[in-house]
Protein backbone atom coordinates (compact mmCIF):
# COMPACT_ATOMS: atom_id res chain seq x y z
CA UNK A 1 0.00 0.00 0.00
CA UNK A 2 1.43 3.69 -0.85
CA UNK A 3 0.83 6.43 1.48
CA UNK A 4 -2.04 7.22 3.13
CA UNK A 5 -4.08 10.40 1.50
CA UNK A 6 -6.10 12.84 3.26
CA UNK A 7 -9.20 11.45 1.44
CA UNK A 8 -7.85 7.74 3.23
CA UNK A 9 -8.41 9.27 6.66
CA UNK A 10 -11.60 11.64 6.40
CA UNK A 11 -13.24 8.69 3.60
CA UNK A 12 -14.24 6.55 2.18
CA UNK A 13 -18.12 7.51 2.28
CA UNK A 14 -20.00 4.18 2.98
CA UNK A 15 -23.03 2.98 4.04
CA UNK A 16 -21.76 1.40 7.85
CA UNK A 17 -20.86 -0.47 10.09
CA UNK A 18 -18.24 -1.41 9.53
CA UNK A 19 -15.66 -0.76 6.51
CA UNK A 20 -14.46 -4.54 6.45
CA UNK A 21 -17.72 -6.41 6.87
CA UNK A 22 -20.04 -3.74 5.14
CA UNK A 23 -18.02 -1.65 2.87
CA UNK A 24 -15.26 -4.62 1.90
CA UNK A 25 -18.22 -7.15 1.61
CA UNK A 26 -20.21 -4.78 -1.35
CA UNK A 27 -16.70 -4.89 -3.14
CA UNK A 28 -16.32 -8.50 -2.78
CA UNK A 29 -19.80 -8.88 -4.51
CA UNK A 30 -19.05 -6.72 -7.30
CA UNK A 31 -16.10 -8.33 -7.67
CA UNK A 32 -17.36 -11.77 -8.24
CA UNK A 33 -19.94 -9.69 -10.26
CA UNK A 34 -17.33 -8.26 -12.63
CA UNK A 35 -15.37 -11.61 -12.65
CA UNK A 36 -18.36 -13.51 -13.83
CA UNK A 37 -18.70 -10.90 -16.66
CA UNK A 38 -22.81 -12.11 -17.95
CA UNK A 39 -26.06 -12.29 -16.50
CA UNK A 40 -26.43 -15.18 -13.50
CA UNK A 41 -29.63 -15.64 -11.67
CA UNK A 42 -28.57 -17.93 -9.07
CA UNK A 43 -26.32 -17.22 -6.13
CA UNK A 44 -24.53 -19.27 -3.62
CA UNK A 45 -22.80 -17.94 -0.94
CA UNK A 46 -20.76 -19.41 1.40
CA UNK A 47 -19.37 -17.29 4.59
CA UNK A 48 -16.51 -18.22 6.28
CA UNK A 49 -14.84 -17.71 9.65
CA UNK A 50 -15.50 -13.75 11.42
CA UNK A 51 -18.33 -13.20 8.24
CA UNK A 52 -19.99 -16.20 9.13
CA UNK A 53 -19.90 -15.28 13.28
CA UNK A 54 -20.63 -11.63 12.79
CA UNK A 55 -21.82 -10.83 9.43
CA UNK A 56 -25.63 -10.95 10.69
CA UNK A 57 -25.17 -7.80 12.77
CA UNK A 58 -22.70 -5.99 10.17
CA UNK A 59 -25.50 -6.67 7.14
CA UNK A 60 -22.49 -8.69 5.52
CA UNK A 61 -25.04 -11.00 3.64
CA UNK A 62 -26.69 -7.66 2.89
CA UNK A 63 -23.70 -6.11 1.63
CA UNK A 64 -22.39 -8.77 -0.79
CA UNK A 65 -25.46 -9.03 -2.41
CA UNK A 66 -25.83 -5.35 -3.06
CA UNK A 67 -22.30 -5.57 -4.58
CA UNK A 68 -23.58 -8.59 -6.72
CA UNK A 69 -26.29 -5.86 -7.57
CA UNK A 70 -23.61 -3.90 -8.79
CA UNK A 71 -24.09 -0.95 -5.83
CA UNK A 72 -21.02 1.01 -4.71
CA UNK A 73 -20.42 0.74 -0.51
CA UNK A 74 -22.01 4.14 -0.25
CA UNK A 75 -25.13 3.05 -1.68
CA UNK A 76 -28.20 3.72 0.84
CA UNK A 77 -30.09 0.85 -0.34
CA UNK A 78 -27.56 -1.79 0.39
CA UNK A 79 -29.49 -2.73 3.66
CA UNK A 80 -32.78 -3.51 1.12
CA UNK A 81 -30.56 -5.51 -1.49
CA UNK A 82 -32.55 -8.54 -0.34
CA UNK A 83 -36.10 -7.48 -1.50
CA UNK A 84 -34.02 -6.00 -4.53
CA UNK A 85 -32.54 -8.96 -5.65
CA UNK A 86 -36.09 -10.86 -5.16
CA UNK A 87 -37.52 -8.10 -7.48
CA UNK A 88 -34.91 -8.69 -9.92
CA UNK A 89 -35.60 -12.87 -9.80
CA UNK A 90 -31.71 -13.75 -8.50
CA UNK A 91 -32.20 -16.55 -6.13
CA UNK A 92 -29.96 -16.74 -3.45
CA UNK A 93 -28.95 -18.54 -0.47
CA UNK A 94 -26.89 -18.81 2.28
CA UNK A 95 -24.69 -21.35 4.07
CA UNK A 96 -21.79 -20.98 6.58
CA UNK A 97 -18.67 -23.60 6.29
CA UNK A 98 -15.01 -23.33 7.14
CA UNK A 99 -13.20 -22.37 4.18
CA UNK A 100 -9.52 -23.42 5.46
CA UNK A 101 -6.62 -21.34 5.99
CA UNK A 102 -7.91 -18.70 4.66
CA UNK A 103 -8.47 -15.00 6.03
CA UNK A 104 -11.01 -14.36 8.44
CA UNK A 105 -13.57 -12.35 6.37
CA UNK A 106 -13.72 -14.64 3.40
CA UNK A 107 -16.51 -15.57 1.09
CA UNK A 108 -17.14 -17.94 -1.50
CA UNK A 109 -19.68 -17.24 -4.48
CA UNK A 110 -21.09 -19.81 -6.81
CA UNK A 111 -22.74 -17.98 -9.18
CA UNK A 112 -25.11 -19.75 -11.93
CA UNK A 113 -26.77 -18.86 -15.12
CA UNK A 114 -29.70 -19.72 -16.80
CA UNK A 115 -27.64 -21.59 -19.85
CA UNK A 116 -25.70 -23.34 -16.56
CA UNK A 117 -22.70 -21.69 -16.87
CA UNK A 118 -21.25 -21.73 -13.76
CA UNK A 119 -18.34 -20.39 -11.56
CA UNK A 120 -17.05 -20.41 -8.02
CA UNK A 121 -14.95 -17.52 -6.61
CA UNK A 122 -13.65 -16.99 -3.40
CA UNK A 123 -12.59 -13.67 -2.17
CA UNK A 124 -11.32 -11.72 1.24
CA UNK A 125 -12.25 -8.08 2.99
CA UNK A 126 -8.58 -8.01 4.40
CA UNK A 127 -9.31 -4.08 6.56
CA UNK A 128 -10.69 -0.59 5.65
CA UNK A 129 -12.77 -1.75 2.92
CA UNK A 130 -9.69 -3.40 0.74
CA UNK A 131 -10.31 -6.72 -1.02
CA UNK A 132 -8.44 -9.73 -2.32
CA UNK A 133 -9.90 -12.03 -4.30
CA UNK A 134 -8.13 -15.13 -3.89
CA UNK A 135 -9.61 -18.06 -6.01
CA UNK A 136 -11.52 -18.25 -9.26
CA UNK A 137 -12.48 -21.77 -9.89
CA UNK A 138 -10.56 -23.60 -7.52
CA UNK A 139 -7.48 -21.68 -9.16
CA UNK A 140 -5.86 -19.54 -6.26
CA UNK A 141 -5.23 -15.69 -7.46
CA UNK A 142 -4.39 -12.69 -5.81
CA UNK A 143 -6.53 -10.03 -7.50
CA UNK A 144 -7.10 -6.83 -5.63
CA UNK A 145 -9.57 -5.24 -8.04
CA UNK A 146 -7.29 -2.17 -8.09
CA UNK A 147 -6.32 -2.44 -11.41
CA UNK A 148 -7.48 -4.00 -15.07
CA UNK A 149 -6.76 -7.54 -14.62
CA UNK A 150 -5.98 -10.16 -17.39
CA UNK A 151 -6.69 -13.27 -15.91
CA UNK A 152 -4.92 -16.47 -18.24
CA UNK A 153 -4.88 -20.16 -17.95
CA UNK A 154 -2.42 -21.80 -19.69
CA UNK A 155 -0.08 -24.90 -20.48
CA UNK A 156 3.28 -24.36 -18.65
CA UNK A 157 5.57 -23.74 -21.73
CA UNK A 158 8.48 -21.87 -22.35
CA UNK A 159 7.66 -18.40 -24.33
CA UNK A 160 3.37 -18.39 -23.50
CA UNK A 161 3.71 -15.33 -21.09
CA UNK A 162 6.15 -13.33 -23.34
CA UNK A 163 3.44 -14.12 -26.25
CA UNK A 164 0.98 -12.41 -24.20
CA UNK A 165 3.10 -9.26 -23.00
CA UNK A 166 4.02 -8.52 -26.61
CA UNK A 167 0.06 -8.93 -27.37
CA UNK A 168 -0.42 -6.25 -24.61
CA UNK A 169 2.37 -4.30 -25.81
CA UNK A 170 1.04 -3.82 -29.06
CA UNK A 171 -2.89 -3.26 -27.67
CA UNK A 172 -0.56 0.12 -25.89
CA UNK A 173 -1.37 -2.12 -22.54
CA UNK A 174 1.41 -0.84 -19.73
CA UNK A 175 1.28 -3.82 -17.30
CA UNK A 176 1.55 -2.91 -13.69
CA UNK A 177 2.21 -6.31 -12.20
CA UNK A 178 2.34 -10.19 -13.39
CA UNK A 179 2.27 -13.24 -11.31
CA UNK A 180 2.24 -16.53 -13.04
CA UNK A 181 1.22 -19.72 -10.20
CA UNK A 182 1.26 -23.27 -11.38
CA UNK A 183 0.25 -26.40 -10.39
CA UNK A 184 3.06 -28.38 -11.88
CA UNK A 185 5.66 -28.14 -13.95
CA UNK A 186 5.28 -28.30 -17.39
CA UNK A 187 1.33 -28.58 -16.76
CA UNK A 188 -1.04 -25.85 -16.59
CA UNK A 189 -0.42 -22.31 -15.15
CA UNK A 190 -2.35 -19.56 -13.92
CA UNK A 191 -1.26 -16.16 -15.19
CA UNK A 192 -2.72 -12.74 -13.35
CA UNK A 193 -1.48 -9.61 -15.01
CA UNK A 194 -2.44 -6.39 -13.48
CA UNK A 195 -2.75 -3.51 -16.40
CA UNK A 196 -3.19 0.46 -16.37
CA UNK A 197 -5.35 0.43 -19.35
CA UNK A 198 -8.28 -1.58 -20.19
CA UNK A 199 -7.47 -4.72 -22.27
CA UNK A 200 -10.41 -4.23 -24.87
CA UNK A 201 -11.90 -7.01 -26.81
CA UNK A 202 -9.62 -7.14 -29.50
CA UNK A 203 -6.57 -7.34 -27.42
CA UNK A 204 -8.44 -10.30 -25.64
CA UNK A 205 -9.28 -12.14 -29.19
CA UNK A 206 -5.64 -12.36 -29.95
CA UNK A 207 -5.03 -13.54 -26.84
CA UNK A 208 -7.14 -16.09 -26.78
CA UNK A 209 -6.13 -17.59 -30.48
CA UNK A 210 -2.43 -18.50 -28.87
CA UNK A 211 -2.05 -21.90 -29.32
CA UNK A 212 -0.99 -22.41 -25.37
CA UNK A 213 -3.98 -20.35 -23.73
CA UNK A 214 -6.81 -22.71 -22.60
CA UNK A 215 -8.75 -19.19 -21.19
CA UNK A 216 -8.51 -15.81 -21.02
CA UNK A 217 -10.70 -13.35 -19.21
CA UNK A 218 -10.44 -9.60 -18.58
CA UNK A 219 -11.72 -8.44 -15.48
CA UNK A 220 -12.71 -4.38 -14.97
CA UNK A 221 -11.48 -2.55 -11.71
CA UNK A 222 -13.66 -1.49 -8.82
CA UNK A 223 -14.10 2.04 -9.03
CA UNK B 1 8.77 9.26 8.84
CA UNK B 2 5.83 12.20 8.64
CA UNK B 3 5.65 14.53 11.66
CA UNK B 4 3.06 16.96 12.97
CA UNK B 5 5.98 18.99 14.26
CA UNK B 6 7.42 19.62 10.62
CA UNK B 7 3.64 20.83 9.73
CA UNK B 8 3.44 23.21 12.68
CA UNK B 9 7.02 24.32 12.06
CA UNK B 10 6.09 25.11 8.33
CA UNK B 11 2.80 26.79 8.95
CA UNK B 12 4.48 28.52 11.43
CA UNK B 13 6.89 29.90 9.30
CA UNK B 14 4.60 30.44 6.22
CA UNK B 15 1.80 31.94 8.04
CA UNK B 16 -0.50 29.05 7.13
CA UNK B 17 -3.04 26.59 8.25
CA UNK B 18 -1.63 23.38 8.76
CA UNK B 19 -4.69 22.06 6.71
CA UNK B 20 -3.05 24.51 3.92
CA UNK B 21 0.15 23.18 3.76
CA UNK B 22 -1.31 19.72 3.92
CA UNK B 23 -3.55 20.83 0.43
CA UNK B 24 -0.19 21.60 -0.85
CA UNK B 25 0.99 18.57 -0.20
CA UNK B 26 -2.07 16.39 -1.54
CA UNK B 27 -1.99 18.65 -4.71
CA UNK B 28 0.99 16.84 -5.28
CA UNK B 29 0.51 13.69 -4.13
CA UNK B 30 -2.84 13.12 -6.04
CA UNK B 31 -2.17 15.39 -8.68
CA UNK B 32 -5.57 17.40 -8.48
CA UNK B 33 -5.52 21.01 -7.88
CA UNK B 34 -6.69 22.79 -5.49
CA UNK B 35 -10.18 23.69 -6.40
CA UNK B 36 -10.20 19.37 -6.85
CA UNK B 37 -9.41 18.87 -3.16
CA UNK B 38 -11.44 21.39 -1.71
CA UNK B 39 -14.27 20.16 -3.68
CA UNK B 40 -14.05 16.46 -3.25
CA UNK B 41 -13.64 17.48 1.01
CA UNK B 42 -16.92 19.65 0.86
CA UNK B 43 -18.76 16.14 -0.45
CA UNK B 44 -17.58 14.47 2.01
CA UNK B 45 -18.43 17.48 4.44
CA UNK B 46 -22.25 17.03 3.36
CA UNK B 47 -21.90 13.52 4.19
CA UNK B 48 -21.33 14.42 7.34
CA UNK B 49 -23.91 17.04 7.96
CA UNK B 50 -26.75 14.69 6.51
CA UNK B 51 -25.66 12.15 8.89
CA UNK B 52 -25.74 14.11 11.68
CA UNK B 53 -29.13 15.43 11.25
CA UNK B 54 -30.52 11.93 9.97
CA UNK B 55 -29.52 10.15 13.45
CA UNK B 56 -31.44 12.99 15.48
CA UNK B 57 -34.82 11.79 14.16
CA UNK B 58 -34.69 8.80 16.42
CA UNK B 59 -36.14 6.34 14.07
CA UNK B 60 -33.01 4.37 13.11
CA UNK B 61 -32.16 0.70 14.85
CA UNK B 62 -29.88 -1.44 13.94
CA UNK B 63 -29.56 -5.03 13.10
CA UNK B 64 -28.96 -6.09 16.56
CA UNK B 65 -31.44 -3.72 18.17
CA UNK B 66 -29.28 -2.59 20.45
CA UNK B 67 -28.77 0.58 18.99
CA UNK B 68 -31.13 3.65 18.52
CA UNK B 69 -33.01 6.38 19.71
CA UNK B 70 -30.18 8.14 22.07
CA UNK B 71 -29.38 10.83 20.02
CA UNK B 72 -33.07 11.97 20.23
CA UNK B 73 -33.01 11.38 24.00
CA UNK B 74 -30.23 13.82 24.74
CA UNK B 75 -31.06 16.47 22.07
CA UNK B 76 -34.69 16.41 23.53
CA UNK B 77 -33.10 16.82 27.15
CA UNK B 78 -31.12 19.72 26.02
CA UNK B 79 -34.62 21.60 24.10
CA UNK B 80 -36.07 21.53 27.11
CA UNK B 81 -33.42 23.47 28.36
CA UNK B 82 -32.21 20.73 30.98
CA UNK B 83 -28.59 20.06 29.78
CA UNK B 84 -26.21 19.72 32.75
CA UNK B 85 -23.09 20.34 30.64
CA UNK B 86 -24.27 23.71 28.52
CA UNK B 87 -25.16 23.92 25.21
CA UNK B 88 -22.34 23.15 23.34
CA UNK B 89 -21.55 20.05 24.93
CA UNK B 90 -24.92 18.76 24.87
CA UNK B 91 -24.68 18.82 21.21
CA UNK B 92 -21.67 17.50 20.77
CA UNK B 93 -22.80 14.68 22.08
CA UNK B 94 -25.89 14.08 20.61
CA UNK B 95 -24.42 15.04 17.04
CA UNK B 96 -21.64 12.09 18.13
CA UNK B 97 -24.37 9.41 18.97
CA UNK B 98 -26.57 10.42 15.77
CA UNK B 99 -23.56 9.64 13.61
CA UNK B 100 -22.64 6.51 15.10
CA UNK B 101 -26.88 5.61 15.27
CA UNK B 102 -26.71 5.77 11.50
CA UNK B 103 -23.67 4.14 10.66
CA UNK B 104 -24.63 1.45 13.06
CA UNK B 105 -28.44 1.52 10.93
CA UNK B 106 -26.66 0.92 7.68
CA UNK B 107 -26.73 4.74 6.92
CA UNK B 108 -24.16 6.83 4.89
CA UNK B 109 -20.86 7.82 6.82
CA UNK B 110 -17.97 9.76 6.28
CA UNK B 111 -15.06 6.80 7.95
CA UNK B 112 -13.58 9.41 10.58
CA UNK B 113 -10.76 8.01 10.25
CA UNK B 114 -13.17 4.94 10.32
CA UNK B 115 -16.85 3.67 10.44
CA UNK B 116 -16.34 2.66 13.92
CA UNK B 117 -15.02 6.13 14.85
CA UNK B 118 -17.17 8.20 12.26
CA UNK B 119 -19.36 10.42 15.10
CA UNK B 120 -16.50 11.92 16.73
CA UNK B 121 -15.64 14.15 13.69
CA UNK B 122 -18.62 15.97 12.55
CA UNK B 123 -19.87 16.21 15.71
CA UNK B 124 -17.04 18.79 16.92
CA UNK B 125 -16.88 20.33 13.58
CA UNK B 126 -20.49 21.04 13.38
CA UNK B 127 -20.51 22.18 16.61
CA UNK B 128 -17.74 24.43 16.95
CA UNK B 129 -18.81 25.46 12.86
CA UNK B 130 -22.32 26.74 14.42
CA UNK B 131 -20.66 28.85 17.97
CA UNK B 132 -18.07 30.58 15.71
CA UNK B 133 -20.37 31.17 12.66
CA UNK B 134 -17.06 29.64 10.88
CA UNK B 135 -16.98 30.21 6.91
CA UNK B 136 -17.66 26.96 4.76
CA UNK B 137 -13.88 27.49 3.29
CA UNK B 138 -12.16 27.52 6.76
CA UNK B 139 -14.41 24.47 7.81
CA UNK B 140 -12.99 22.65 5.07
CA UNK B 141 -9.64 23.85 5.62
CA UNK B 142 -10.15 22.37 8.91
CA UNK B 143 -11.11 19.01 7.51
CA UNK B 144 -8.09 19.16 5.82
CA UNK B 145 -5.97 19.90 9.05
CA UNK B 146 -7.21 16.95 10.57
CA UNK B 147 -7.07 14.64 8.18
CA UNK B 148 -3.37 15.99 8.44
CA UNK B 149 -3.05 15.09 11.59
CA UNK B 150 -4.96 11.14 11.22
CA UNK B 151 -1.66 11.20 8.10
CA UNK B 152 0.96 11.55 10.29
CA UNK B 153 -0.70 9.11 12.72
CA UNK B 154 -1.20 6.49 9.94
CA UNK B 155 2.25 6.32 9.26
CA UNK B 156 3.68 6.81 12.89
CA UNK B 157 1.54 3.90 13.67
CA UNK B 158 -2.31 3.34 13.03
CA UNK B 159 -5.62 3.87 12.52
CA UNK B 160 -7.09 0.15 13.26
CA UNK B 161 -8.96 -0.96 16.38
CA UNK B 162 -7.55 -4.76 14.88
CA UNK B 163 -4.12 -3.42 15.06
CA UNK B 164 -4.17 -0.89 18.00
CA UNK B 165 -6.91 -0.98 19.90
CA UNK B 166 -9.77 1.60 20.64
CA UNK B 167 -7.12 4.36 21.29
CA UNK B 168 -5.89 4.20 17.08
CA UNK B 169 -9.83 4.68 16.31
CA UNK B 170 -11.61 6.88 18.56
CA UNK B 171 -8.46 8.04 20.04
CA UNK B 172 -7.28 9.22 16.67
CA UNK B 173 -10.59 10.29 15.70
CA UNK B 174 -10.85 12.20 18.92
CA UNK B 175 -7.33 13.94 18.47
CA UNK B 176 -7.88 14.62 14.85
CA UNK B 177 -11.10 16.78 16.35
CA UNK B 178 -9.10 18.62 18.82
CA UNK B 179 -6.69 20.08 16.58
CA UNK B 180 -9.53 21.04 13.67
CA UNK B 181 -11.68 22.59 17.02
CA UNK B 182 -8.28 25.07 18.09
CA UNK B 183 -8.36 26.09 14.33
CA UNK B 184 -11.92 26.68 13.84
CA UNK B 185 -11.98 28.62 17.20
CA UNK B 186 -9.14 30.81 16.21
CA UNK B 187 -5.95 29.22 17.99
CA UNK B 188 -2.71 28.83 16.91
CA UNK B 189 -1.51 25.69 14.86
CA UNK B 190 0.60 25.49 17.92
CA UNK B 191 -2.56 25.23 20.06
CA UNK B 192 -4.14 22.99 18.05
CA UNK B 193 -0.58 20.37 18.37
CA UNK B 194 -0.90 20.73 22.35
CA UNK B 195 -5.04 19.90 21.92
CA UNK B 196 -4.02 16.96 20.01
CA UNK B 197 -1.28 16.01 22.33
CA UNK B 198 -3.65 16.75 25.47
CA UNK B 199 -7.14 14.28 23.74
CA UNK B 200 -4.80 11.33 22.70
CA UNK B 201 -3.12 11.34 25.57
CA UNK B 202 -6.53 10.65 27.47
CA UNK B 203 -7.26 7.94 25.33
CA UNK B 204 -3.97 5.92 25.60
CA UNK B 205 -4.89 2.32 26.50
CA UNK B 206 -8.59 2.11 25.31
CA UNK B 207 -8.98 -1.47 24.08
CA UNK B 208 -11.19 -2.03 21.53
CA UNK B 209 -13.75 -4.81 22.51
CA UNK B 210 -16.71 -4.59 20.43
CA UNK B 211 -19.81 -6.81 22.23
CA UNK B 212 -20.55 -9.88 19.94
CA UNK B 213 -18.09 -8.66 17.41
CA UNK B 214 -20.89 -5.68 16.67
CA UNK B 215 -19.25 -2.04 15.55
CA UNK B 216 -22.00 -0.98 18.54
CA UNK B 217 -21.64 -1.59 22.26
CA UNK B 218 -19.17 0.65 23.40
CA UNK B 219 -18.42 2.05 20.07
CA UNK B 220 -21.37 4.30 19.90
CA UNK B 221 -21.37 5.98 23.21
CA UNK B 222 -17.76 6.01 23.00
CA UNK B 223 -17.48 8.12 19.82
CA UNK B 224 -19.78 10.86 22.01
CA UNK B 225 -17.16 10.69 24.78
CA UNK B 226 -14.47 10.73 22.69
CA UNK B 227 -16.07 14.58 21.38
CA UNK B 228 -16.51 15.81 24.84
CA UNK B 229 -12.81 14.61 24.99
CA UNK B 230 -11.83 16.28 22.09
CA UNK B 231 -13.66 19.77 23.63
CA UNK B 232 -12.02 19.67 26.31
CA UNK B 233 -8.61 19.21 25.00
CA UNK B 234 -9.37 22.11 23.05
CA UNK B 235 -9.97 24.38 25.46
CA UNK B 236 -7.29 23.41 27.49
CA UNK B 237 -5.25 24.32 24.71
CA UNK B 238 -7.04 27.63 23.48
CA UNK B 239 -6.15 28.79 26.82
CA UNK B 240 -3.00 28.62 26.92
CA UNK B 241 -2.45 24.98 28.40
CA UNK B 242 0.77 23.02 26.89
CA UNK B 243 0.80 19.12 26.84
CA UNK B 244 4.19 18.53 28.26
CA UNK B 245 4.77 15.37 25.69
CA UNK B 246 4.28 16.27 22.26
CA UNK B 247 1.88 15.07 19.56
CA UNK B 248 4.67 12.67 18.06
CA UNK B 249 5.74 10.97 21.36
CA UNK B 250 2.44 10.60 21.76
CA UNK B 251 1.39 8.80 18.95
CA UNK B 252 4.59 6.90 18.66
CA UNK B 253 3.49 5.31 22.20
CA UNK B 254 0.32 4.91 21.05
CA UNK B 255 1.65 2.74 18.41
CA UNK B 256 3.93 0.82 21.35
CA UNK B 257 1.41 0.40 23.37
CA UNK B 258 -0.96 -1.19 20.12
CA UNK B 259 1.63 -4.00 20.07
CA UNK B 260 1.56 -4.36 23.12
CA UNK B 261 -1.85 -5.23 23.58
CA UNK B 262 -3.24 -8.63 23.27
CA UNK B 263 -5.01 -9.93 20.47
CA UNK B 264 -8.11 -10.74 23.03
CA UNK B 265 -8.54 -6.65 23.36
CA UNK B 266 -7.93 -6.00 19.44
CA UNK B 267 -11.03 -6.43 17.80
CA UNK B 268 -11.65 -9.74 18.78
CA UNK B 269 -14.33 -9.76 20.59
CA UNK B 270 -12.87 -12.47 23.14
CA UNK B 271 -12.02 -9.61 25.98
CA UNK B 272 -12.86 -6.65 27.89
CA UNK B 273 -16.64 -5.73 27.64
CA UNK B 274 -16.94 -8.40 24.83
CA UNK B 275 -16.68 -11.41 27.87
CA UNK B 276 -18.96 -9.24 30.50
CA UNK B 277 -21.81 -11.74 31.66
CA UNK B 278 -24.36 -9.29 29.51
CA UNK B 279 -22.38 -9.02 26.72
CA UNK B 280 -22.26 -13.13 26.46
CA UNK B 281 -25.92 -13.29 26.84
CA UNK B 282 -26.69 -10.48 24.16
CA UNK B 283 -24.07 -12.39 21.65
CA UNK B 284 -25.97 -15.70 22.55
CA UNK B 285 -29.23 -14.21 21.81
CA UNK B 286 -28.66 -12.27 19.01
CA UNK B 287 -27.10 -15.15 17.30
S1 LIG C 1 -14.30 -0.58 20.28
FE1 LIG C 1 -13.26 -1.35 18.48
S2 LIG C 1 -14.87 -1.52 16.90
FE2 LIG C 1 -15.64 -0.16 18.53
S3 LIG C 1 -15.06 1.89 17.84
FE3 LIG C 1 -13.45 1.19 19.23
S4 LIG C 1 -11.94 0.34 17.80
FE4 LIG C 1 -13.85 0.49 16.63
Amino acid sequence: MGKANVFDLLGPVMVGPSSSHTAGAVRLGAMARKIFNGEFTQVHIVLHGSFAETGKGHGTNLALVAGLLNMKPDDERISRSLELADERGLKLDFAQADLGDVHPNTVKFILKSTDGRQMEITGSSIGGGRIVIKEIDQFSVEIPGDYHTLVLLHRDLPGVVAQVTNLLAAAQVNIAQMRVSREKKGAQALTVVEADQKIDQDALALIRKLPSVVQAMAIEPLE
Amino acid sequence: MLSYEDLVVQAEKKNLKVGEIIILDQMEQLEQTEAQLRRRMSENLQVMRDSVASGLTGERKSLSGLIGGDAAKVEARRLRGESLVGETVSKAIARALSVSEVNASMGKIVAAPTAGSSGVLPAVLLTVEELYQAAEKDVITALFTSAGLGMVIADRANVSGAEGGCQAEIGSATAMAAAMAVELAGGTPRAGAHAAAIALKSMLGLVCDPVAGLVEVPCVKRNATGATLALAAAEMALAGVRSAIPIDEVIDTMEAIGRQMPCSLRETAQGGLAVTPTARRIHADFL
